[in-house]
């Protein structure tokens, strides 16, 4: 009776670890070290000279940064929050009518949903730029109708950025709404009305309830994104309103201040934890592998 | 069938009837013409119906016949192809569920996932805003009724399959509307449970006077609770009236084959003369039915039934009773089943016939292989008219 489960006890302990093995090397190497690089580099102090840096422990660093940078922070908490508001009120409706209404058409509305994202987000936003140009199609043919002030425009404003956002991370909102209203069983919302609802209760008392934590996951895949985004802010932005993204960007890649970008870095890192954390808290981890 | 139980209990069942029945006669529920198509099929196919205030009318049949879609034409969530559908006398065809009083125990039950069991049996309640006091009140009521008493605070996902529905079973009720459809509301019970549920369900009835529609397959459940019922089939009502008269008198073949077990013989129409109607079988053999149960006497082609359990078995050469029918046969299969044997008899045209015989203990017990008389009274004999196609009829249920 013994042998049969000593036979298979090797095999089936190591099976999972081995199964894992291949994610597990990726993850190593390309998340985690890279990871770990940045939150050492974060504590280093480098010479803007040179580029080299020296471990000093200096934790000194992260809460400078955080001071030093309040403003872009705040811009980058407002933009990615109107980003994020925009695109839930933009895509409830859509990921509404596709999982209620899409019928056996609804894989391919989610898939016009996101043929424009197949393009590069570069591309997309510098697009972006031209639509929302001084003489592009927008404006230019609001203007002539003389429904805008000759002298208005768009581009380098914080809405441009803001509208930039929205665009780029509407998917991220999109698709954990269809998931999480797509699961809800139709046969449930006409218990409801049944149970003498109208459609205003339906909607608060069935739809919504079971969506919170799909408009909750939404929330965190488009506003970490959004928050630490800087491609926006640089192309449709202009000088102004700059943005935590932009900081890091330049202090990497201008100013060569490793370490100051890092530990904005882990600080912007950090942030995003503590969202996950409450969203965990507030909902159940199970729930977070279910919609990512 | 292990009608035991139900026998014992019938008395508890059928006191709320009496009271019940006779309220008021006055039709709450009408269904006209109703027809809904799914396509090119019709699921429900001009549709004639009448429940009586305060009845409990059952609706039986086969899988896809119609059932469900009936109930929620009613309760509002499918529109109707044509026809019309009154409750109350009020014209509801093109009123919204939340304006119908009507509240419905659903096949697939359709709890809350988000509520735990309080909220769910409590919603209706809420939405009609009663008071709190009084929904804390109703809804301990129900539980216990249903025999949950404390799992006020469980979720809906953490429930057993009978515990869920016992939970839509009151979550409709608690609402006490002045009709109540349940689709096969106790599938998923156990038979004490059920019994239980039942005379509940009954003692709401008689108590608080609700209209009940009730899906089931259980026959005798349908038989035993049912003021009326209805047999379904393909859309169309086949039989309909009291479970005793659709039983004794089915009017179709299929209502004969469905509900119970019938033995039925082709045959042909050839004499009436007084008040009885002589059937000629393909054997030669005639039969005698009164006139009052063949539902149609200018077709000449029917069938000739009688119910197992109506037929008795007479040793070979034994004299037919006056006012008998009687057949000759030879026992192919007798099996014991407890309370009393089953015989199959192939009588002399080749045509098998089941015998039902109660196990009194003395009487006649022939073996497999033996000749014997099968007799029943003329009174007892029915006919109904055959169908074209006989494939997607229940056969007897002993073969
Ligand atoms: N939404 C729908 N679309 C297409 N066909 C449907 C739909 N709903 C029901 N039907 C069809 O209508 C017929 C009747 O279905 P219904 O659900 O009323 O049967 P039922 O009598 O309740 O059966 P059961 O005893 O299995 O619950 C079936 O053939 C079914 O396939
Ligand atoms: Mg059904």
């Amino acid at each position: 009776m013994t042998e049969p489960r000593s036979r298979g006890g090797w095999g089936k302990r190591l099976a999972p670890y081995l199964l894992s093995l291949p994610a597990g090397l990726w993850l190593l190497l390309l998340f985690i070290v890279p990871l770990g690089a940045m939150l050492v580099m974060s504590l280093e102090t480098c010479s803007p000279a040179t580029g080299a840096c020296v471990m000093t422990w200096h934790w000194g660093e992260l809460p400078s940064v955080v001071s030093l940078y309040r403003a872009q922070f705040l811009t980058s908490f407002y933009f990615a929050a109107a980003a994020t508001l925009a695109d839930l009120v933009i895509s409830f409706p859509i990921a509404y009518w596709i999982a209620f209404h899409g019928g056996r058409r609804k894989n391919f509305f989610l898939l016009m949903l996101l043929v424009p994202f197949f393009v590069s987000f570069i591309i997309r936003t510098i697009v972006w730029e031209f639509v929302l140009s001084n003489n592009g199609v927008v404006l230019h043919t609001l203007k002539n109708f003389h429904l805008l002030p000759h002298g208005f425009h768009v581009l380098g404003t914080g809405f441009a950025v803001v509208a930039g956002l929205a665009y780029n991370y509407l998917p991220f909102t999109a698709l954990p709404l269809y998931v999480a209203l797509e699961r809800i069983d139709y046969r449930i919302l006409e218990a409801a009305y049944d149970l003498y609802a109208t459609r205003r209760a339906g909607f608060l008392r069935v739809i919504l309830p079971l969506t919170v934590p799909g408009i909750f996951a939404a929330f965190l895949l488009t506003f970490i994104p959004a928050f630490g985004d800087y491609v926006n802010q640089e192309i449709l932005g202009g000088t102004a309103n700059t943005m935590v993204g932009t900081v890091v960007q330049n202090q990497f890649l201008v100013n060569l201040d490793y370490a100051g970008g890092a530990s904005l870095s882990a600080v912007l890192l950090a942030i995003s934890l503590v969202g996950i954390f409450l969203y965990a808290r507030l909902l159940g981890s199970r729930t977070i592998e279910q919609y990512l | 069938m292990s009608g035991q139980s139900a026998l014992r209990d019938e008395s508890e069942l059928n006191s709320g009837r009496v009271a019940t029945a006779d309220t008021s006669k006055t039709a709450d529920v009408r269904f006209e013409h109703v027809t809904k198509r799914f396509g090119d099929a019709n699921a429900v196919d001009d549709l004639n119906l009448e429940v009586r205030a305060g009845e409990f009318f059952s609706l039986l049949g086969p899988s896809g016949c119609g059932k469900t879609t009936s109930l929620r034409m009613l309760g509002g969530f499918e529109e109707p192809t044509a026809g019309r559908i009154f409750i109350g006398g009020q014209d509801v065809t093109d009123l919204a569920p939340y304006r119908r009083n009507v509240n419905t125990v659903f096949q697939s039950y359709a709890l809350f996932p988000h509520l735990d069991v309080f909220e769910n049996v409590a919603f209706g309640l809420r939405r009609q805003h009663v008071a709190k006091v009084e929904v804390k009140r109703r809804v301990g009521e129900m539980l216990e009724m249903v025999d949950l008493p404390n799992f006020e605070r469980r979720q809906p996902s953490q429930l057993s399959g009978g515990q869920q529905q016992r939970v839509a079973l009151a979550r409709a009720l608690v609402n006490q509307p002045r009709l109540l459809l349940l689709d096969e509301p106790m599938s998923a019970l156990d038979a004490k449970l059920r019994r239980q549920m039942q005379v509940e369900l009954k003692r709401i009835q008689s108590q608080v006077g609700i209209t009940f529609i009730y899906v089931t397959h259980d026959q005798e459940e349908a038989m035993t609770m049912s003021d009326r019922l209805a047999v379904m089939w393909h859309g169309k009502i086949e039989g309909m009236g009291s479970p005793k008269d659709v039983y004794d008198n089915p009017t179709s073949e299929f209502v004969a084959t469905f509900l119970g077990a019938s033995n039925l013989l082709s045959g042909e129409i050839v004499r009436t003369e007084g008040g009885m109607v002589s059937v000629a079988t393909s054997g030669g053999v005639e039969i005698r039915v009164p006139t009052s149960r063949v539902p149609d006497l200018n077709s000449s082609a029917v069938k000739v039934g009688v119910r197992p359990e109506k037929i008795d078995l007479a040793p070979e050469g034994s004299s037919p009773t006056a006012g008998c029918n009687s057949l000759r046969g030879r026992v192919r299969v007798s099996t014991f089943t407890g309370v009393g044997n089953q015989y199959i008899v192939e009588t002399e045209s080749g045509v098998e016939v089941t015998v039902y015989a109660q196990n009194l203990g003395s009487q006649f017990a022939p073996r497999s292989g033996d000749n014997v008389v099968l007799m029943w009274p003329e009174e007892h004999t029915f006919t109904v008219r055959p169908l074209g196609e006989k494939t997607e009829i229940n056969e007897l249920e002993g073969d």
